[in-house]
């Protein structure tokens, strides 16, 4: 919990990873670009007082993850959302054994999604429902820019995703997280074009998209699909430090957001390691639009609650204090929102 | 016609390299800073190497802009062998011996590709043309705050100001094959159609301005990152330019100073 100014507000950081990229868990060199382009990410956006060694950055393990998350980092509840990389990493980035260990210990403080990928088959789907039992799911993250043999991509909508997806809503695994990433077969198309999550949307309206970094860089596109898909969320991993570098960017995105989809919609998170949530929610709880962006309207203390907290701790079941609670806003499940507090004109 | 010194040649592979453009990003690869070395040898052989913000950028665009640049550079009349590089990317084995034996895109990547890589091109430059149009129109409004917004679909070329947001426009306008005489509306699609709902066009198109413009910035800055002193290479962009760019960007111009009167 975060509190300033006499308000309150109940954190849940919707992406976070324990990941291990030292070098004795490196495969090939491009477990060893992966992890120096998310360092890169992390040196490029982060504060100067925020810039980890390189060493810390490799990994942090349990304890540390703890400390910057809860102690220091105001979090109530975190999401792990494993990206695997098998074809980088000897035992896959995300740490399953650790992360799921920790989430079992710390049930109250943390939720441990798990991940699939089509290509695996039949096997794969027996793997689902195992890894549902084991961890006992209610979301995932795909990563449809995973490598797997000669195949370096793949799409929602490919029928063998719809099976796992069918699969998913059998084991009540409601919540699927979704990271664009820049390699899809076939490379005639744009990676990051996100039309596969509004065919998914449609025909699986029961299940949650939850697309990371609210589609970035395909923002406009993000927007435009979520607005017409009820079931379509925006999460913030990567967009959030932008608060720092890039202040009216960031005002654009969430204003976007705000605008087409709405309070209810839109999910913090730090995306940790890559960054911690400490002066993430710090400098949110403090954000607010520049004025001359008279286009969109300014940000509520109530939305930031939302944002911040309220929003994935409903996707999730989680708990929170009845004083620190709100109702859903009374907005239009489809179509643009606040639409008298956009004045065009402005830039 | 042979330039007369190495220094009239190197301008020529300079002005050859500035014709390609990051197609995401609608910029030219050499204002971006993504030209990493150009060496020209005695007997007029040229070797470029290229260089991007991360070592994932999609192999696609990549592959695009060296590919692109190779193009550019071997139309120049007196280039005799030319070798275009792209360096520390996932894919740079891949690419490079594409480039050298003169593959193509689909001799580069095989089963990979499909079809060509046209229809991608084709989107990212009609995203372009959507986001040059709301610059225009956007700038109009600001000019004329009292204009009524349903009339912005009624706009046409002639009204806008010149300057080089009207040639951008004028530009991608002529990539499409759209009409650049003085009485054509400027909103309008890659067909040329005008939109129903004005308002929400400006307002989508207002979004893919903002993306790409949020895009550009970024990919400069995570190029800064990784390749220390790169900002030297970078030519400003103002589209979306912050107060943060102003520690490495020395003709930076403060926001503040181009805006509007504020009514809130």
């Amino acid at each position: 919990m975060y509190t300033k100014d006499g308000e309150s507000y109940f954190i849940v950081d919707a992406h976070i990873a324990l990941w291990d990229a030292r070098p004795e868990n490196i495969k090939n060199i491009h477990g060893q670009q992966f992890i120096d382009c998310f360092y890169d990410y992390h040196r490029n956006l982060s504060p100067e007082s925020e810039v980890w060694t390189k060493e810390d950055y490799l990994y942090q393990g349990g304890d540390r993850l703890m400390k910057d998350l809860f102690e220091d980092g105001y979090v109530d509840h975190a999401v792990f959302q494993p990206a695997h990389l098998g074809e980088f990493y000897h035992s896959g980035f995300g740490q399953t054994d650790e992360a799921s260990a920790l989430a079992a210990a710390h049930p109250d403080k943390l939720t441990y999604n798990h991940n699939w990928d089509p290509r695996n088959g039949e096997a794969g789907l027996d793997q689902l429902r195992a890894d549902a039992e084991r961890f006992g799911l209610k979301g995932v993250k795909l990563y449809t820019a995973e490598w797997h043999g000669d195949s370096r991509g793949w799409r929602l909508d490919d029928p063998w995703s719809y099976r796992y997806l069918e699969l998913c809503r059998e084991l009540g695994i409601t919540n699927i997280h979704i990271h664009k990433g820049p390699t899809i077969r076939p490379l005639d198309r744009d990676a990051f074009d996100v039309a596969d999550v509004d065919h998914v949307a449609t025909d699986f309206t029961d299940l949650n998209f939850v697309v990371e970094h609210c589609g970035l860089p395909r923002l406009e596109d993000f927007c435009w699909i979520a607005t017409q898909e009820p079931n379509v969320h925006a999460g913030l991993a990567v967009a959030m430090p932008f608060i720092h570098t890039r202040p009216r960017y960031f005002a654009q995105i969430v204003g976007e957001l705000l605008y087409w989809i709405g309070e209810d919609r839109i999910q913090f998170s730090s995306d940790y390691a890559l960054w911690t949530p400490r002066w993430l929610v710090e400098s949110f709880v403090d954000f607010q639009i520049p004025e001359d962006m008279s286009e969109y309207a300014p940000i509520s203390t109530a939305q930031k609650k939302k944002i911040l907290g309220l929003n994935a701790a409903a996707m999730y079941d989680v708990e929170v204090p009845t004083e620190l609670r709100l109702p859903e806003a009374d907005e239009t499940a489809t179509g643009p929102r606040q639409p008298e507090a956009a004045d065009l004109a402005a830039v | 016609m042979v330039p007369r010194t190495r220094h009239d040649r190197l301008a020529d592979v300079r002005a050859a390299l500035s014709t390609v453009l990051d197609p995401e990003l609608d910029e030219p690869i050499t204002d971006l800073g993504f030209v990493r070395s150009v060496a020209l040898g005695e007997q007029d052989d040229l070797e470029v190497h290229l260089r991007l913000p991360t070592s994932f950028c999609s192999p696609n665009f990549a592959y695009l802009m060296a590919s692109d640049a190779k193009d550019a550079l071997v139309a120049v009349p007196w280039t005799r062998k030319v070798v275009v590089a792209l360096d520390d990317h996932h894919d740079s084995d891949k690419i490079n011996a594409g480039l050298a034996a003169d593959a193509g895109y689909r001799g580069t990547f095989g089963s990979e590709a499909d079809r060509d890589l046209e229809d991608l091109r084709a989107t990212f430059r009609r995203k372009a043309h959507t986001a040059a149009a709301e610059r225009c129109v956007t700038a109009l409004l600001r000019r004329e705050p009292d204009r009524d917004l349903e009339s912005v679909g009624d706009v046409v070329l002639g009204d806008l100001e010149p300057g080089d947001r009207l040639d951008a426009l004028v530009r991608r306008r002529r990539d499409l094959g759209l009409p650049v005489r003085p009485d054509a509306p400027v909103l309008v699609d890659h067909l040329g159609r005008q939109p129903d709902d004005v308002p929400m066009a400006l307002r989508r198109a207002r979004s893919t301005r903002i993306s790409i413009d949020g895009n550009a910035h970024f990919c400069r800055g995570l190029l800064r990152t990784r390749y220390p002193g790169s900002e030297d290479d970078q030519v400003h962009r103002a589209d979306g330019a912050e107060p943060a760019d102003e520690s490495y960007d020395p003709t930076f111009i403060p926001l503040t100073s181009l805006r509007k009167d504020l009514h809130r």
